[in-house]
């Protein structure tokens, strides 16, 4: 057990370092920094006031190893994301670090409840849709999934906002207060678009699991034994299906902190999706830079750690 | 390239696309098995094969061009500009600015249209004919889901089989590989990757492809894993037939279906992911994510502007809900293991 999870440790380890490889490529070697100083400080700028910018960054040296080996962009940047120095922000020379942590906050007010409530009307949705297989409901209920995946995510903001906020006025159309009695109001909206949104996917996802678990042997067994149809599909098949249902939680956990971009930006809350949202705005490569590199730090932390235990749930995985 | 015009190549991209459809055809008329599957498919979702066809037709349309040929009298456009055969039918339909469907007075101020009635989905803020713009739409959709397979399909099948036929080292860099993309969120390497490359329809679906590819590389690793031990590939292998040969012969036609389906099942995904972009303003020109970005400002005007985030929303909803239809379908005809899945 023990070499199986140092081994899932290293290879988790060594996927980072990959991720960071590829950050490296795609933001210093491709963009070369003195691109992000003209972008940030305008095409007409000085050499003298490029050159400031640049060393006032970290980004004046050469860019490989082979070029200077004690002083290069490449090591700089594997030091630098490793201990979590995230230098300043290239659109307004803010610290990266501190709009971090203004920002997760607000995001995972968002995203919490989000998940949470997503999961429980897409699940119970999916158990009766499988329940009904093979008839009219269970038709019906794909064919309304098919339709709600088919309607792009920017159509139910813009839509939601215009009926529920602006036409019926039951919710603002926008806004944050982190007063905990305010804070419902305006995260009603977001979060009841994120569900629709989201809810065709899931209930189509969660139905096929179930109906694979329901074709299962033991399945077969407990309705041999004469169990109840309602108890084989909350005992044997929703327990059973668990860890596709896991998994699927679990991926979407650096989602969490990330908030949602879409859902942030149209919503005024001002979590790490907005802040992403304005890095775009503001050719801010570091801040963006940094945003893929935590969000994939998640990501892989979580996997890992599912790994890990399945490792100790299920022996086979240990012995792959 | 120097001195060839793009809607030259657009001409030639569009001619190729229809001699490979043909001989695509000729290819499932050929073989039994395709042939059976081209029929039941015909058989369940006839209308979204239609819808998906008139799309289809729409985008083949605005992609073939050509110069002249325009009336001395048009305004708006170049005399010597390239226009496709959609351009020439919306040709000296610009108005002054909004007018709403069928109106024919201009919405606000009520001044006259120089074409009265015969707007059917109203004009923009331009003037410019709202059902023009859809259709011009059309393609560009076409473009995004197309061109990114192209890119995406070869590259994960190049990996795929080869991690999953040679095995040992070359699996553990291909399966490293995919890793390391797949941990990187979606959207964020997306974003990363266009904002590096510069903001253009290539750039945007060489980006999809990128991000797109891990899934379908997994799939095909993972089937070539099963072939690899069938009893006719070691067969081959046995009798000294030359690896490059078992994998065209034996690996790829075995994979054919999965590439269908994979297809058809992404391609509204990529259309969708255009639309987010386009929002982020990093989209493709005149697309339909462009129309309905643009719309949000209208909904806010008094009396609101509709027409133009309808119109948009509807083709874009119109498309993906016939490519979805039509990928569950062929995803049922062609594998038949989701089949017993679904029963």
């Amino acid at each position: 057990m023990g070499a199986y999870v140092l081994r899932r440790l290293a290879y988790g380890v060594g996927v980072v370092l990959g991720v960071l490889f590829l950050l490296f490529v795609l933001f210093f070697a491709v963009t070369e920094p003195e691109d992000i100083a003209r972008k940030a400080l305008g095409d007409k700028a000085p050499p003298e006031a490029i050159a400031v910018w640049l060393e006032n960054h970290g980004y004046d040296r050469p860019l490989w190893p082979w070029q200077d080996f004690e002083e290069n962009l490449l090591f700089d940047h594997y030091r630098r994301m490793l201990t979590f120095d995230f230098g300043l922000s290239d659109a307004d020379d803010s610290p990266i670090v501190d709009r971090i942590r203004a920002g997760a906050g607000p995001s995972l007010t968002l995203t919490v409840p989000l998940l949470v409530l997503g999961l429980l009307t897409a699940i119970p949705l999916s158990l009766v849709v499988a329940f009904f297989r093979e008839t009219y409901i269970d038709r019906m209920g794909v064919f309304l999934c098919v339709l709600a995946m088919s309607v792009s995510t920017l159509l139910y903001i813009i839509g939601g906002q215009y009926v529920i906020g602006k036409l019926l006025r039951w919710y603002p159309i926008s806004g944050f207060d982190a007063d905990p009695m305010m804070l419902p109001r305006f995260l009603a909206l977001p979060i009841l678009i994120g569900i629709l949104s989201g809810v065709g996917g899931d209930v189509r996802f969660y139905r096929t699991v179930f109906l694979e678990e329901s074709s299962r042997d033991f399945v077969r067994t407990a309705r041999a034994k004469g169990a109840s149809e309602p108890r084989i599909m909350a005992r044997h098949v929703l327990r059973n299906a668990m860890i596709p249902i896991l998994t699927r939680v679990v991926t979407a956990i650096p989602f969490l902190f990330m908030g949602s971009l879409l859902l942030e930006a149209f919503f005024g809350i001002p979590g790490l999706g907005s802040m992403t949202f304005d890095a775009i705005q503001s050719n801010d490569f570091a801040t963006l830079r940094t945003m893929v590199y935590v969000g994939a730090l998640l990501f892989i932390l979580g996997q890992v750690a599912t790994d890990i235990s399945y490792g100790f749930v299920d022996p086979r995985v240990r012995v792959e | 390239m120097m001195g060839i015009e793009a809607y030259v190549w657009s001409n030639a991209m569009t001619g190729l696309l229809l001699v490979g459809m043909l001989w695509a055809a000729r290819v499932v008329r050929g073989n039994r098995l395709w042939r059976e599957a081209a029929s039941e498919l015909w058989r369940r979702r006839r209308l979204a094969i239609l819808v998906v066809g008139l799309y289809l037709g729409i985008g083949v349309a605005d992609s073939i061009a050509w110069v002249g040929g325009i009336p001395e009298d048009a305004v708006g456009v170049l005399p010597n500009a390239p226009l496709s055969i959609i351009d020439r039918l919306f040709l000296d339909t610009r108005e002054a600015s909004y007018s709403a469907p069928l109106a024919s007075v201009e919405f606000y101020g009520g001044k006259p249209l120089r074409h009265p009635g015969s707007h059917l989905l109203g004009t923009d803020i331009l003037g410019r004919d709202v059902l023009y713009m859809v259709f011009k739409g059309a393609r560009v959709a076409l473009l995004i889901g197309g061109l990114t397979s192209l890119i995406a399909i070869p590259l994960a099948l190049f990996f795929g089989v080869s991690a999953g036929y040679f095995g040992g080292r070359v699996d553990d860099v291909v399966f490293f590989l995919i890793s390391t993309l797949a941990a990187i969120p979606g959207l964020l390497l997306l974003i990363a990757l266009i904002m590096v490359m510069g903001r253009s329809t290539v750039s945007v679906c060489i980006a999809l492809a990128v991000t797109g590819w891990v899934g379908f590389c997994r799939l095909s690793r993972a089937e070539t894993l099963k072939l690899r031990e069938l009893d006719y590939v070691q067969a081959a292998r046995a009798l000294g037939v030359s690896e490059a040969r078992i994998i065209f012969r034996h690996i790829l036609p075995n994979l054919a279906h999965l590439i269908v389906i994979t297809f058809v099942l992404t391609f509204s995904g990529l259309v969708l992911s255009e639309a987010t972009l386009s929002w982020l303003g990093i989209g493709v020109d005149g697309s339909w994510g462009q129309m309905i970005d643009g719309a949000r400002d209208e909904l806010s005007r008094s009396p609101i502007v509709w027409w133009n985030i309808g119109a948009a929303g509807t083709a874009l909803f119109g498309l993906i809900l016939a490519v979805n239809a039509v990928g569950d379908a062929i995803r049922d005809v062609l594998d038949p293991r989701t089949m017993r899945g679904s029963e």
